[in-house]
């Protein structure tokens, strides 16, 4: 018989690096340098500051090229990444390097950002900790989901896959273990970046409970 | 004083669930707390209310205060002030009698438990005891230290390094040239204080009728004390152009220190600014006014910070947990708070900022959704609890050096 689902829950702690851009250039040159914990803070913070605020995620670099340089087109590059489709940060990385060199290697516009408006980078240590909560049907698991905390939530959506490197979320994983796959293909289909994580949470919610 | 399951009805009682989670796993490590003073000033009332609640989920948490006469008083203010920037000299005796007394403190004090958190410059030194020790020691940094001078940070840094971490509330404060581990955690502000609690609503208007403003008409307010760097004079010329177009009332209110011969000045100024129109209301608000200001924010129609400089900017906070549209400048910590017209506004000039107020007042239904988000952004962000989360991770850090940590 199949293991019940042991929900975890995540928190993050944020390091300041000390690496500051004021261009695109210089945002390159740190895009290429600071750990993958950095790549990842910037490409997912708005998911869990803003958790009930915008459906689409906002990179922090598409928001200060677009809103601080007014760099429009670059920063909608940026916008346009589909986040969800890297599963291992060094290739998001490559991505994000391979828009900015490509906009300064045909020497478009590039402007210094106002003093004291440089973009800060930042990376993030994570904790995982395990809740109480062990679901070991669907019944329970949607009475669970209701109630663990967001950064659960968040933890076996985006964490599992991105930064734990696990081939799909942890939701989809345990459906499959238990014979529901139908339900863990739909739960994988879900873009997790086009919603807020309220919102997610309510979709897997009304998800599970039709096969429940 | 409240206690933590208080604020389960404010934060959920899944975010109180994940504190408890968080501090079992601190069970068996002591923690000392010491700063310069047990009351006055925001690092007393941070720890006046953070000490309780940590201790509410079963932490061991003290907290000492470093002792001194007023000679070491004047030069840890010095160093304080040369590290915002002031233009000050300290001078090698004085600096070594700032040792001495840390010194004296250091041998008089316990500093045997598990991790010692040293608030701000005055007691950076006591660190020199950490080898001899063997604990974990966090300094952390209260204070603005972008344009410091810098031989106070040439003075500071041998000492701040002897720390295993360090902890700054905005990425702006943190400097490169200082090598140790930084680490962000925002300040916060306390939904069950006076300042920002629920209000009756008799007890709104009670108050603000009796500053002799109109509750009936549309109320901008700025809550700062009298002081340029939060240029109360810019905010009465961008009432003044809007009230060509919008009927509406300017409140400018706040403290500061009567003996403070530049305070006295700038409200001077803004009173000779406003002249004899009614509907600017300038109120010097005594220390303790916590409930008045409460009212004022929770009767505001808009509420403008229109700073020119900025630490983290909390009335910024306090004003959006009351679900007002703000319209705020881009300084300091204020762009953490405010994602530009979803959870308030961001503005540059004064010419963004009149624009703007106007576009609110005569857009109420705007004004609301954005007050709305800013109270939610808050509610996740910027309360006490997610302020003692990030401590019991800084606790729990000083023992894990891996990138995911697995408790």
């Amino acid at each position: 018989m199949a293991e019940g689902f042991r929900f975890y829950t995540q928190y993050n702690q944020v390091e300041l690096l000390g690496l500051r851009a004021k261009n695109p250039v210089e945002l390159l040159e740190n895009i290429k340098k600071v750990p993958a914990g950095s790549i990842y803070y910037h490409t997912h913070r708005f998911i869990q500051q803003h958790q009930c605020l915008s459906p689409e995620p906002p990179s922090d670099f598409a928001v200060w090229l677009k809103d601080i340089l007014h760099l429009e087109r670059l920063g909608e590059a940026f916008l346009e990444v589909d986040t969800v489709s890297f599963l291992d940060l060094e290739d998001l990385r490559g991505e994000l390097a391979r828009i900015l060199d490509g906009y300064i290697s045909r020497g478009e516009y590039l402007t210094d950002c106002p003093i004291g408006q440089e973009f800060d980078f930042m990376s993030c240590k994570i904790f995982v900790l395990p809740t109480p909560y062990i679901a070991k049907d669907l019944a329970e698991f949607a009475e669970v989901l209701s109630r663990i905390s967001i950064h659960s939530l968040y933890f076996h959506m985006f964490e599992a896959p991105m930064r734990l490197k696990l081939p799909e979320n942890d939701f989809s994983a345990w459906f499959k273990s238990i014979g529901q796959e139908a339900l863990a293909k739909e739960i994988s289909r879900l873009d997790p970046y086009n919603s807020t994580l309220v919102g997610l949470r309510l979709k897997i919610n009304h998800m599970v409970k039709k096969y429940v | 004083m409240s206690n933590l399951d208080d604020y389960a009805s404010i934060v959920g009682r899944d975010v109180i669930d994940d504190l408890h989670l968080l501090a079992e796993r601190l069970k068996g490590k002591s923690i000392t707390n010491i700063n310069s003073t047990s009351v006055g000033g925001g690092v007393a009332e941070i720890l006046t209310r953070m000490i309780p609640l940590l201790r509410d989920l079963g932490v061991d948490v003290g907290w000492d205060v470093i002792k001194g006469n007023e000679r070491f008083f004047k030069i840890s203010k010095d160093l304080h002030n040369a590290m915002h920037g002031v233009n000050l000299d300290i001078a090698e005796k004085e600096w070594d009698y700032f040792l001495e007394v840390n010194r004296q403190n250091a041998a008089d004090m316990d500093l045997t438990s598990d991790i010692i958190m040293i608030h701000d410059p005055q007691p950076i030194a006591l660190v020199e005891m950490k080898k001899e020790i063997g604990n974990k020691w966090i300094w952390r940094c209260h204070i603005d230290i972008t344009e410091p001078q810098m031989r106070a940070v040439d003075l500071l840094r041998p000492y701040i390094e002897k720390y295993d971490s360090s902890v700054f509330s905005s990425p702006r404060f943190a400097r490169s040239d200082i090598d140790i581990k930084k680490i962000l955690i925002p300040p916060s502000i306390d939904p069950l204080s006076d300042k920002n609690k629920e209000l009756p609503e008799s007890t709104i208007s009670s108050i603000v009728e009796g500053f002799n403003i109109d509750m009936g008409r549309p109320i901008v307010t700025q809550i700062s004390r009298f002081d340029k760097l939060k240029d109360p004079v810019g905010v009465v010329e961008v009432y003044k152009r809007v009230k060509k177009h919008v009927d509406c009332q300017l409140v400018l209110a706040g403290g500061g220190a009567t003996d403070d011969p530049e305070g006295l000045q700038v409200l001077k100024m803004v009173k000779s600014a406003a002249e004899t129109d009614p509907d600017i209301h300038v109120i010097f608000l005594p220390p303790s006014s916590d409930v008045e200001i409460n009212a004022l924010q929770r009767a505001s129609t808009v509420i403008l910070q229109k700073s020119l400089r900025e630490g983290f900017g909390l009335t910024v906070t306090e004003a959006l947990w009351k679900a007002k549209p703000v319209i705020a400048s881009a300084v300091g910590g204020i762009p953490l708070q405010i994602n530009h017209k979803s959870s308030g506004i961001l503005t540059y000039s004064l010419d963004g900022t009149s624009y703007y107020l106007k576009e609110l007042l005569k857009d109420p239904e705007y004004a609301k959704t954005l007050g709305l988000n800013g109270r939610e952004h808050v509610r996740n962000n910027f309360l006490i609890t997610r302020h003692i989360g990030d401590y019991l991770l800084l606790f729990l850090s000083l023992y894990h050096e891996e990138e995911v940590v697995r408790l």
